[in-house]
């Protein structure tokens, strides 16, 4: 008997170490998590700091350097900070199941006011905080009604990147380039001539999922940029497609003076739409500033051989149209974290965008890291922040100088991801069978189901 | 031995079974409450009764995916036990070379489902390039087959294990008798073999017949459900749900598709093990 009990007892004692373990995540209470519960070895038993930071990042290129600062904050201030990043594609899915825990992000990110419809309800206002003081202008926030639900902290261009010595090459330089038509007759030269030049007008433009979002999304921007315009509004339940032909020219344009068959394009990746950029495989790479690391350093390409354009569009004043500049990436402060990881976490912003060594960090090229490492090279909208680093960054601000205009990110008003990928799914399908019919489809995709993923998310 | 067990089996039953609650149970009823509720992660939901169910059954992209995972499943169920048990039988003969071929079958049962799900991807659009045809992510029929394909090659060897050991475990006195009576080799393998083996078959069906209808990683990898959702199966189709869409009404409704999919799962499993084990004969 007594041995029975023993028995008894060891398992009860084994079953509980496994509840313990398990915190309260099993919990359906709609209660914020209370963080007096956490585990002590969350914060390593290090002395009595006030709040934690835990920032889930959405960059995967810049990880390295979050983890820096926030080792250096932590030193300075002794507030222990948590950097976790998603692989790419992947952050919606990890937002998701690091805030049902009880310790879950106290800073995240969305990618804008579509990005802000599922997380809403999470979101701090920052209308009072010390960073919203610090933004360069009012643009910049994520206005959520009256309270100010996220923060861009950095501001990133995209065009058409160049590479200059293979256009010399081809005989043109970009002043050459200057509207659609130009760039029209020069790519379609280039193709022309492709045998003897050894290189293609554009990179492959990828269908793959790593690369889609170049035209289902940034491309796709364009035309939606050109109607708001026209229509004087900012977004729309129902957009009218009414410059779409322009897309399609500028789509033919892509894929038919390329590095290879447009029904090959579905299985084309990002990288490999980088690798023959860098490799000198083609002219022309559609990207954005973030790939200026990719694109210049050593065993790739020269600063000084590349630039980036304006994607023209056909439309409107070329000659005075700049890059696409905008941010899809917000901070949002976690309104369900206890009120000391809300503090700490306003603090830690606020030093990012104050502090030398993090504004350094953040703007910053080459060996801009206290340890050496390459900063992140972001332009970001804080009122102390030093130029950017990035050549394509500095492009940007010499246009707008120039009194070009910059074209507004209009794509994070897009209904849906789901509307992004009907309609890169139709542009792959055209890609590799170019009649009216499935152009029609791309139509369909990109007005009806507009409509009807706006009424879905919506209504 | 027995008076041991009786005393100590809560040593040995109780960790499970408080593991099994925490990672299964729980879960699996909190999944179903979530099934009828609006959230964002699972502390913040308010119950808002059918109305996931009704959007879920009137999305077309699932009605879909339901039918094609169906197809998907006959179509599999039978290639990859037909195969499985053709190369068990073949296997069991005296041939030389016999440990190195099963080891050499069984082994695509050892790569991960993504891995295997590029690769092939790269194979099949070599293929249908060189053929001139729209590659998989333009082609749903092209994508169907691509993944029988992958599905086969992939469980075949597993399935010849198992029909491997049920050939073995036949006493060779059956075969024999059947033999002297004057049966043929296709008298012996379809009254004697086959009947012996039933217990083998339900287990490989059911196991075919539930991974058809769970297949993800290969799913997502191979085609990603492209075109436009044309190649989605029942699994990729939820997960896009959950995950893909962007609203806070989509996890409701993908929880709730995750409920219908389990029962339906569920009850096809039943049926066809309740039809198998019939079948199944004592030696």
């Amino acid at each position: 008997m007594k041995k029975k009990l023993l028995a008894l007892g060891l398992a009860c004692a084994m079953g509980l170490s496994l509840l313990a373990g398990c915190g309260g995540g099993t919990g359906e209470s709609s209660q914020p998590p209370d963080n007096s519960q956490m585990p002590a070895s969350q914060s390593g038993g290090e002395g009595e700091a006030a709040g934690q930071v835990y920032y889930l990042n959405f960059k995967p290129e810049q990880d390295g350097q979050w983890k820096e600062l926030a080792e250096i904050y932590t030193e300075e201030t002794g507030i222990p900070v948590t950097v976790q990043t998603a692989a790419s594609g992947t952050y919606e899915t990890m937002l998701t199941s690091e805030m049902a825990k009880s310790d879950a992000p106290t800073l995240f990110q969305v990618n804008g006011p579509v990005g802000l419809n599922n997380w809403r309800d999470y979101c701090y206002d920052l209308s009072g905080s010390q960073i919203y003081g610090e933004l360069t202008s009012d643009d910049y926030a994520l206005k959520d009604g009256d309270s100010v639900a996220g923060i861009a902290y950095v501001i990133e261009s995209y065009g058409i990147i160049v590479n200059e010595t293979l256009l010399d090459e081809a005989g043109y330089t970009v002043e050459d380039i200057q509207s659609f038509e130009d760039l029209k007759a020069v790519a379609e030269d280039i193709t022309a001539r492709s045998a003897e030049l050894g290189f293609a007008a554009f990179t492959s433009a990828g269908m793959d999922s790593s690369s889609d979002w170049r035209f289902k999304t940034h491309l796709a921007n364009l035309p939606i940029y050109f109607e708001y315009l026209d229509r004087g509004i900012t977004s729309t339940d129902a957009i009218e497609g009414t410059y779409l032909d322009n897309y399609r020219a500028m789509w033919d344009l892509y894929i038919n003076n390329s590095t290879c068959s447009p029904a090959e394009l579905t299985a084309k990746t990002a990288n490999d739409s980088l690798n023959e950029f860098v490799s000198g495989q083609a002219v022309f790479y559609q990207n954005g500033s973030w790939e200026f690391a990719n694109v210049v350093g050593e065993g790739k390409l020269s600063e000084d051989e590349v630039t980036m354009i304006p994607i023209y569009f056909g439309v409107g004043d070329e000659a005075n149209q700049g890059l696409c500049t905008g941010s899809e990436n917000y901070w949002c402060v976690n309104k369900n974290a206890s009120e000391e990881d809300i503090q700490a976490t306003l603090d830690f912003m606020y030093w990012c965008v104050t502090d030398e060594t993090a504004l350094q960090a953040m703007t910053g090229g080459e060996g801009a890291m206290p340890s050496g490492e390459a900063g992140m090279g972001f332009a970001i909208p804080f009122q102390q922040a030093p130029a950017s680093a990035n050549l394509f960054v500095q492009l940007d601000a010499e246009m707008t100088a120039e009194g070009k205009t910059p074209v507004s990110w209009n794509f994070t008003t897009m209904p849906s991801e789901e509307w992004k990928n009907m309609v890169g799914s139709a542009l792959a399908v055209y890609a590799a069978d170019q009649t009216d019919a499935n152009w029609d489809s791309v139509v369909s995709a990109f007005v009806d189901n507009w409509a009807a993923e706006y009424a879905l998310a919506n209504g | 031995m027995q008076k041991a067990i009786k005393r100590y089996w809560p040593i040995f039953v109780l960790p499970t079974l408080a593991a099994f609650i925490i990672g299964f149970i729980i879960p699996f009823i909190q999944g179903v409450y979530l099934a009828f509720c609006q959230f964002t992660t699972v502390r913040d939901a308010t119950f808002n009764g059918i109305s996931n169910f009704i959007r879920a059954l009137s999305d077309n992209t699932f009605t879909h995916a339901f039918w094609y995972n169906c197809a998907f499943v006959v179509v599999t169920t039978i290639a990859i036990n037909v195969g499985g048990l053709v190369v068990a039988l073949i296997l069991t003969k005296a041939i030389r070379g016999r440990n190195i071929f099963r080891t050499v079958f069984f082994m695509p049962n050892l790569i991960g489902g993504i891995v295997l799900g590029y690769i092939w991807q790269i194979l099949l659009n070599c293929v249908l390039s060189l053929l001139e045809r729209p590659l998989l992510n333009l082609d749903a029929t092209a994508g169907f087959w691509g993944l029988v394909i992958l599905m086969c090659w992939q469980q075949i060897g597993y399935m010849m294990i198992i029909y491997v050991a049920g050939l073995q475990s036949i006493p060779d006195t059956l075969v024999e008798a059947a033999e002297i009576d004057g049966a043929t080799r296709w008298q012996t393998f379809w009254r004697v073999k086959l009947p012996m083996l039933m217990p083998s078959i339900t287990i490989c069906l059911f196991l075919t017949i539930t991974n058809s209808f769970k297949l993800f990683d290969q799913n997502m990898a191979l085609t990603g459900g492209q075109p436009a959702h044309q190649s989605e199966l029942l699994a990729y189709n939820i997960y896009y749900t959950f995950y893909g869409r962007s609203g806070p009404q989509w996890r409701g409704i993908g929880q709730a598709k995750a409920v219908i999919f389990c029962a339906i799962v569920v009850v096809i499993a039943l049926v066809q093990l309740r039809l198998t084990r019939r079948r199944e004969v004592q030696q």
